[in-house]
């Protein structure tokens, strides 16, 4: 039953994956890009490891993805122009793409992870949020840190790099609450003007 | 396999249909509650033609909308034109799953519940965003996109409010939630959280892109935002999902921080025992449904925020207010400040 439904998910994730970099429009490729994220959360699922599906649903699909569609929605590419010179550049780009792949397979083959030798690890006895989160800040915790200080930095340096003093005109909320009406609005005291005859003046 | 399918499949499937089925009916009579409180609230009486009081509105209003024509917009994106409105309903269902409505009545009573519900909340937002940009209008596209940033920056706030309750509560079990405010009205975590209470419930109303929150609908700027395209029961399903999150909401706020399905005369000696019968169900029922009024009544209220004003609200106070309560509750946790965090806290050791 298991397998049956692994095989359903990655047969789907697979898909999926194909179709985020075949399809022609933008929009529609995000969008095969989350169902490939969900299917691989469920995948985690799978192997009793909720904490971390649950938490690719909500980084990934919940928000960067979000984030993505927003930007490829208000661009408009034209799909025609990427695909120009497709064939001229198809023997260097095979060429390049076997190297990798011959790569990853000497790095990352099977045989150098020695899965025989290890066996497979047990998923956490019931809450597995909290295995993973005493690991974290005890055994892994310098690990831990280190990432977030980088990616802190990488926020400050994003955020300085795009931030530049605006020539508009802005509007200051600070300001704007501490007007009050006599900052406004002047009312002015003037007697009542009445012609002496009674007639209005000319 | 025949044996799962009787044991665990058919049992499951019915009361998937049970809740569904009733949250369909809460749904309808939130729209008749609705009209009704803002009604009075203006001085007027609202529906009352239709059955006895008005109540039969809200079937007539469905019937009304199940016999309308859908219409496609030409040039539109059929297929995500007809996703988008099943994107936004599903996940609203999907959330249900894991809500407590008494000590053991919950559907899926799984160790990641909280992160679970925020996560299937957090994709309600395609539906908008799809909706918006499918149905090639620029009204409707504006609106999408006000919604997907709004409801980002939200999220944010909403999640640093959900993990002061973990904090305090220790768990992301929606039930052992509820069991670790056991004690009386006081231990209720709307008292020591009540700035998370602020935060979370005012960040909800923003994600559910409610009044005074509704950017993406605007009917004064952009005439109905992401939805103008739609028509018939492809609109209904927008709203369906909305009252929907609208409810999940509430009762979400009722289980975190109001103690679910907990008597609210515990530990007072003489009420405690004349109250002992009234079984959980209804208190959950009762506090939900005053979240729920206060939902009505701040739309009743309150104008339209400005663009710029949400963005300042949610990033610039919201957040460092959820921040700035988290500390203050782990260093509350850790130095058994009672009477909420008098349990000893598991020391650690490496």
């Amino acid at each position: 039953m298991e397998k049956i439904l692994f095989y359903c998910f990655a047969a789907i994730l697979l898909f999926a994956a194909t179709m985020v970099i075949t399809v022609r429009n933008p929009v529609r490729a995000a969008l095969f890009l989350v169902l490939a994220f969900f299917t691989s959360a469920a995948i985690w699922l799978m192997l009793e490891a909720e904490f971390l599906a649950i938490t690719l649903v909500l980084v990934y699909v919940g928000a960067v993805l979000v984030l993505f569609l927003f930007v490829v929605m208000m661009l408009d590419i034209d799909t025609s122009i990427l695909k120009e010179g497709f064939t001229r550049y198809l023997p260097l780009g095979l060429l390049v793409a076997t190297l990798i792949v011959l790569e990853l397979v000497a790095v990352l083959g099977a045989a150098n992870f020695g899965l025989e030798q290890v066996p497979m690890p047990e998923a956490a006895e019931g809450s597995n949020t909290k295995v993973l989160g005493r690991l974290l800040y005890t055994v892994y915790v310098y690990p831990f840190e280190i990432a977030s200080v980088i990616l802190t930095a990488a926020i400050v340096a994003a955020i300085t790099l795009t931030l530049r003093p605006s020539k508009r005109k802005t509007q200051d909320p600070a300001k704007q609450v501490l007007v009050r009406s006599t900052d406004r609005l002047r009312l002015v005291k003037m007697a009542s003007e009445k012609p002496k005859d009674g007639r209005p003046r000319q | 396999m025949l044996d799962m399918v009787t044991q665990h499949l058919l049992p499951n499937i019915g009361k998937i249909l049970l809740i569904v089925a009733l949250l369909m009916l809460a749904v309808a009579y939130l729209t008749l509650a609705e009209r009704k409180v803002i009604g009075y609230i203006q001085m007027r009486i609202g529906p009352n033609r239709v059955g006895p009081r008005g109540l039969f509105q809200p079937i007539a209003d469905g019937l009304k909308l199940l016999m309308k024509e859908v219409i496609v917009p030409t040039r539109s994106n059929l297929y995500l034109f007809v996703l988008a409105p099943v994107l936004a309903i599903g996940p609203a269902l999907a959330a249900w799953a894991v809500m407590p409505f008494d000590a053991s009545l919950v559907l899926a009573d799984i160790n990641a519940g909280l992160l679970y519900v925020l996560a299937i909340t957090s994709m309600s937002v395609y539906g908008i965003v799809i909706a918006g940009w499918a149905s090639n209008s620029r009204y409707a596209f504006l609106g999408a996109m006000r919604s997907a940033a709004q409801v980002v920056s939200y999220e944010i706030a909403m999640g640093f409010a959900l993990v002061g309750v973990l904090i305090a509560a220790g768990s992301l079990n929606l039930s052992d939630i509820v069991l670790a405010q056991q004690g009386s009205i006081l231990h209720w975590y709307w008292l020591p959280l009540l700035p998370l209470l602020v935060v979370y419930f005012v960040a909800g109303v923003a994600e559910t892109n409610r009044a005074p929150f509704d950017m993406a609908e605007g009917e004064s700027e952009i005439v109905a935002g992401f939805h103008v395209e739609y028509s018939g029961m492809a609109f209904a399903l927008f709203f369906l999902a909305e009252y929907a999150d609208m409810i999940l909401l509430s009762m979400l706020a009722a289980t975190l921080f109001m103690g679910g399905w907990l008597s609210p005369f515990e530990g007072i000696p003489l009420l405690e025992s004349l109250f002992a019968w009234v079984p959980g169900l209804v208190w959950v029922l009762l506090k939900t449904s005053l979240f729920l009024f206060v939902f009505l009544w701040i739309r009743a209220t309150f104008p339209r925020y400005r663009y710029d004003q949400i963005m300042r609200l949610g990033w610039k106070i919201f957040i460092p207010v959820a921040l700035v309560w988290i500390i203050i509750i782990a260093i509350m946790q850790v130095f058994d400040i009672g009477p909420w965090f008098t349990e000893v806290v598991e020391v650690i050791h490496p």
